[in-house]
């Protein structure tokens, strides 16, 4: 039994084979949910996949032999997001200027205000690092997080935990200040909360959604373009 | 497929190679993705292209990407719980700074322009 378990754990099957099968069971419950915004298929997998390798007894490092196959493709499909940011670029024309101002200025606020909270209540350099990427969308956030020096799967981890909270309490916060516009609760939305924050723009109005989902693109890289310089004066 | 795939790798690979001859402080494959970005905003091509077909079969489950990267998080559950306060605060705060301030400037240039 044990040199099984031995094979197991130094085998790249285990980790393809566990990763998937948490996002199966990620995918279901979501669906089951009626796509509740807690139900995150990817934060259903982590837990399932970190529960299994306590249970197996399995190193972080010894799942990445398998799992580093399909975290690779992260690269290409952070390049793909490309595709999302062009489809929903022609909106751009109808608000350039309020877009163009308002997405990096908030893209930088957020960094800002995360590193100084953070700093404030005494946590350490790391984290601030780890924290300040962390409104890009997440295969954005996780390569800044690296970047920069942060902690990437903390920095993932807080990304999709700040889209959940998003997806649950964006409309309403909004809604609570009188934000009434469609397009600058979207647009507020996919600054902040990315992609699962645009889920949940899409659902409530169309024009919400596709302005949440062209702010998510047009964040990402002001966030990208913003950390390094921001981080020579904070 | 296989001809979309080699466009977005190559974007990468040209994103991964610049960042690194110019030493930027930048990810190769968001640079890769900005040269994808003006590369379809020159060439425009059809939904039906391999390029885009390719890019939305990733982005499809594109939450199983980052679940490698994201159970990475088991290693650092001590510092998650010896730093709970500045990270749940962190995180508040700047999300609604971030939330306010957009919504907030949106609305505030367009009642100038109108």
């Amino acid at each position: 039994m044990s040199e099984v378990l031995d094979w197991l754990r130094s085998s790249p099957l285990l980790g393809v084979f566990l990763t998937l099968a948490g996002y199966r069971l990620g995918r279901e419950l979501h669906e089951r949910t009626g796509g509740h915004a807690l139900a995150q298929p990817v934060l259903v997998a982590i837990v399932t996949v970190g529960l299994a390798l306590w249970a197996l007894d399995v190193e972080y490092d010894a799942y990445l032999t398998g799992a580093g196959i399909i975290g690779f493709f992260l690269g290409p499909a952070t390049v793909a997001l490309a595709v999302p940011l062009h489809r929903q670029a022609h909106h751009l024309r109808e608000l350039a200027l309020p877009m163009l101002v308002a997405i990096p200025v908030g893209a930088a606020v957020s960094i800002v205000t995360a590193v100084l909270t953070v700093r404030a209540l005494g946590g350490g350099d790391t984290l601030q690092r780890t924290m300040a990427p962390k409104a890009a969308t997440t295969p954005v956030s996780i390569a800044l997080s690296d970047t920069i020096g942060g902690l990437p799967p903390l920095t993932a981890v807080l990304s999709i935990v700040v889209g959940i909270l998003g997806a649950v309490a964006a409309p309403a916060v909004l809604t609570l200040l009188r934000f009434r516009d469609h397009r600058a609760r979207g647009l507020a939305m996919g600054a902040v909360s990315h992609g699962i924050g645009t889920s949940r723009a899409l659902h409530d109005d169309p024009t919400e959604g596709a302005f949440s989902g062209l702010s998510m693109g047009l964040t990402a890289l002001a966030i990208a373009g913003l950390l390094p310089l921001l981080f020579l004066v904070i | 497929m296989i001809n979309g795939l080699l466009w977005l790798l190559a974007c990468q690979l040209a994103g991964e190679v610049v960042v690194r001859a110019l030493d930027l402080q930048l990810p190769g494959p968001v640079v890769g993705m900005a040269l994808l970005f003006v590369l379809l905003r020159w060439r425009r091509p059809s939904d039906e292209s391999p390029t885009i077909r390719a890019a939305d079969a990733l982005l499809r489950h594109l939450q199983l990407l980052f679940v490698p990267a994201g159970v990475g998080v088991v290693t650092y559950l001590t510092l998650l719980r010896e730093d709970a306060l500045p990270i749940a605060a962190g995180l508040l705060v700047s999300w609604l700074a971030g939330l306010v301030t957009v919504a907030g400037l949106v609305v505030l240039l367009r009642r100038r322009r109108a």
